[in-house]
């Protein structure tokens, strides 16, 4: 793997996406390659828009993503897919959450939430595997592994082995809710991987 | 009682590296773990975005007395006492810190140290959670003290260790700048093993060296000037200074994260880093310019380094190119020297904002709505309550730095005269207040004024991440103790009315504000209640969550005044609303989000159609 994988997470502040990173991140270092991760702590998390570049390869330099650069996005919110749209480039891959987390001006009627930005984003030739990951996650029974979920997906895009993402997740996630973190992990890696097939069975 | 040792857990697990290891941690992470490897004895720190986890992570180091002071400056004596005493010594802090704690640090260039003493400066360009984005090497150069800058978190270890091994050698306090992408970005690092300082622990007298009297100051002033001539010839020789020849028809001078983005956007030039931002090695600098065709100097914020290059009379491009505001990225260092135009980049689309926002349950929300309905000026503070003043509470009219409110709600005071009676309060939190308010209510009393000052004491320091502070009466480390009590506090510095009230009651709580912002004395009102994410509160079992009776709700709108992110506006269609049995001009309906809702019951009051209720207890 000589090129540099840019992969870009956002989301909400509180929806675990630091540690959604960190699983990533310590993957990335079990299977030898160099990392950076890079995260805003502070007044970025009070349920503010939250980002986190990770970049992995060979040797990476800058932790930042440039503007048009990220290979995959990770969106765990679906609005938020929209708002990082000068991250991507044609040849992005987005995984979206549809769940929806109002921000405060459509939560108090200002504004409105966007209607349609699975499409906005295909229009532009974007390659979009939306998912439901709080369904997901709900299905377990731990409306908190959101994260693992979108991380299970992320997972059958990437060629690491299954195996070591989830001696991560064992290392990670406190043994109270360990299983169902990787039940949800599972069930994220198992919905991309249905919708990779069936968008294979489309083209044939 | 509160347990943070439960917070520190996974991090005590987590620091039981072996040597060699190579292990992922963020720049803060691996200065923690630099420091317990140079072996420090003694830090203090007060949190600061993007500083905090340092000492948070050092804590649990064996060996290590990490601790909370109660500011910047205090935290610098302390570390300077410990150097006193032939210890290795930590402060951290945010930039804006080193203001607070910029006056021992000019004399402690004087005095130098015994065992070494490193300061951390965590700048943040971008201002991605700060107040402003100031360059700190400037300090280095005004205080006459060395500043190291590491790119990464593998460097940023390694040069906490060096830090200590400059500031022994050359009797002074050492400067560490970091910035935002050092601080909070993980990459790899290897486990090394701990060394020793070099100076012995005791008690020594050395009044020449320590006591800055003018006459003994003026003799130190001569050895300060002796010490930063050795300096400067020991950067040429440091090798953390170094060159990376390649073609030599572009030449970068850089530090810092600046040398990633110039390594990545332009590979093939040369380069020559300098770990060592100040004092510069001037011979260095001058042999690499003679060697290229171009030089740049590429360094976020202030022409530091590009000032002193040019004063040594090199021709060279910098901020001339470069922006001097924000945040760089290998993109814009790209585009700057290239020229080139952007590249065919999706443009951004037009999306409701998600600005940041004061928390489902967060007493701050309940005690600015009665604030706001006051129409008073609001003098603010730093902390999470600084977001009051967004939309919708929008009840704060200023915030400049910590501790500032008291002072500057007395200066307007004192400029309007008796017109300002009832018209400013002062809000500041209970670190904030511990940090530096107190000296400002100090002021109130003496001189006489009658300001209303309202202590939010949530408990904690929120917005860093839910540090205990001295009201708290909680350590770094987890150790219960004595708590200072705020309320006796103020009563002792003078404040004849001091009352404590309950900020999600806002309905009596405007009811005293009112009262209290007309009486002609200084008086504190305190609103105790704590945090919404500390887990007293988060793990409360019998929570009564509230719900929107439906059939109720009229739609007017009214709960939606306070900015809570469970409560949320449900649109309708006239055909919509119709079936829902309201009339057809009902334009919608409000629902709390059960998944949000902690029952704090401060939306209750709001509803004057008695909507909000119980969930479980709607009566159908």
């Amino acid at each position: 793997m000589a090129k540099t994988t840019n992969l870009f997470l956002c989301g909400v502040g509180g929806q675990g996406i630091l540690l959604a990173s960190e699983v990533i991140s310590s993957v990335c270092m079990k299977v030898g390659l160099d990392i950076k991760q890079s995260e805003v702590h502070g007044m970025a998390q009070r349920g503010g828009s939250v980002v986190a570049h990770l970049r992995f390869g060979e040797k990476v330099y800058s932790p930042l993503i440039a503007p048009g650069g990220a290979d995959i996005v990770v969106s765990f919110e679906l609005l938020e897919a929209l708002r990082y749209l000068p991250y991507m480039n044609r040849n992005t891959r987005v995984i979206v959450n549809t769940q929806k987390i109002l921000p405060a001006p459509v939560a108090t009627g200002v504004d409105k939430y966007p209607a349609d930005v699975v499409d906005q984003l295909r229009q532009r030739g974007i390659t979009v595997f939306p998912l439901d990951a709080f369904v997901a996650a709900k299905d377990v029974g731990e409306t908190r592994a959101v994260n693992m979920v979108l991380v299970g997906a992320l997972s059958a895009l990437l060629s690491f082995d299954e195996k070591i993402f989830l001696e991560v997740i064992s290392e990670r996630i406190p043994e109270k809710v360990r299983e169902k973190n990787i039940a949800a992990f599972l069930k994220g890696k198992e919905a991309l991987q249905g919708i990779l097939m069936s968008s294979e069975q489309a083209r044939k | 009682m509160i347990t943070y040792n439960s917070l520190f857990y996974g991090n005590l697990m987590k620091n039981k590296h072996n040597i060699g290891d190579n292990v992922l941690l963020s720049g803060n992470e691996a200065i923690a773990r630099g420091a317990f490897e140079a072996g420090v004895k003694v830090a203090s720190a007060y949190p600061g975005t993007p500083s905090t986890e340092i000492l948070e992570n050092l804590c649990t180091y064996e060996g290590v007395y990490a601790e909370w002071a109660p500011n910047e400056k205090v935290a610098l004596e302390v570390a300077l006492g410990a150097s006193f005493a032939g210890a290795r010594a930590l402060a951290t802090m945010k930039h804006v810190g080193l203001n607070v704690a910029a006056d021992p640090l000019f004399t402690a260039a004087y005095t130098g140290v015994k065992g070494g003493l490193v300061i951390v400066t965590a700048d943040d360009p971008e201002m991605h959670s700060s107040q402003n984005e100031q360059d700190n090497r400037n300090y280095a150069y005004a205080a006459k003290v060395p500043v190291l800058e590491p790119s990464d978190a593998s460097e940023a270890k390694e040069f906490l260790k060096i830090a200590f091994r400059i500031s022994e050698e050359f009797d002074t306090p050492v400067l560490v700048r970091t910035t935002t992408r050092v601080a909070h970005v993980k990459g790899m690092v290897r486990i090394g093993i701990t060394e020793n300082s070099s100076a012995t622990l005791g008690i020594e007298k050395m009044p020449e060296k320590f006591v800055m009297l003018p006459a003994h100051a003026r003799k130190r002033r001569v050895e300060l000037e002796k010490r930063m001539v050795r300096l400067r010839e020991f950067a040429e020789t440091f090798p953390e200074n170094r060159v990376e020849w390649r073609d030599k028809q572009k030449g970068f001078v850089t530090s810092g994260v600046s040398y990633l983005y110039v390594k990545e956007a332009f590979p093939e030039a040369s380069v020559l880093k300098l770990g060592m931002a100040y004092p510069f090695p001037d011979r260095m600098i001058k042999d690499f310019a003679s060697k290229v065709n171009d030089l740049f100097i590429v360094e976020e914020l202030d022409p530091f380094i590009e000032a002193h290059v040019r004063a040594l009379g090199i021709a060279c491009h910098g901020k001339d190119l470069i922006p001097a505001m924000g945040e760089l990225n290998t993109h814009i260092v790209r585009r700057s020297i290239t020229g080139e135009a952007a590249a065919d980049l999706f443009a951004p689309v037009l999306i409701p904002p998600r600005p940041p926002n004061l928390c489902a349950g967060c007493p701050h929300r309940g005690i600015f709505h009665a604030i706001a309905k006051l129409k008073v000026f609001v003098a603010g503070d730093i902390g999470c309550y600084t977001l009051a003043a967004l939309k919708p509470l929008s009840s704060m009219d200023s915030c400049v730095c910590m501790g500032a409110s008291i002072g500057t709600a007395f200066g307007m005071e004192k400029a309007l005269g008796r017109d300002a009676l009832g018209k400013i309060v002062a809000v500041i939190g209970d670190s904030t207040f511990m940090h530096s308010g107190i000296t400002g209510l100090i002021n109130v009393v003496y001189n006489r004024g009658f300001s209303t000052v309202i202590i939010l004491d949530n408990r904690t320091t929120g917005m860093t991440g839910h540090q205990p502070n001295p009201s708290t009466g909680v350590t770094l480390c987890g150790e219960e103790g004595a708590a200072v009590d705020i309320e006796a506090l103020c009563r002792a510095i003078g404040v004849q009315h001091v009352i404590t009230i309950d900020p999600h009651q806002h309905e009596s709580a405007e009811k005293i504000l009112r009262q209290e912002i007309e009486r002609p004395e200084p008086s504190v009102i305190i609103t105790k209640a704590p945090c919404a994410l500390l887990p007293e509160i988060r793990k409360k079992k019998d929570k009564n969550l509230y719900t929107v009776q439906e059939k109720t709700c009229t739609g007017c709108r009214s709960c939606l005044k306070i900015g809570c992110p469970a409560i949320e506006w449900v649109p309708l269609t006239p055909e919509e609303a119709e079936q829902m049995g309201y009339k057809k001009t009902q334009k919608g309906h409000s629902s709390i989000n059960p998944v949000m809702c902690i029952g704090c019951g401060q939306c209750v009051p709001l509803c004057k159609f008695k909507a909000i209720v119980i969930a479980g207890e709607e009566n159908g």
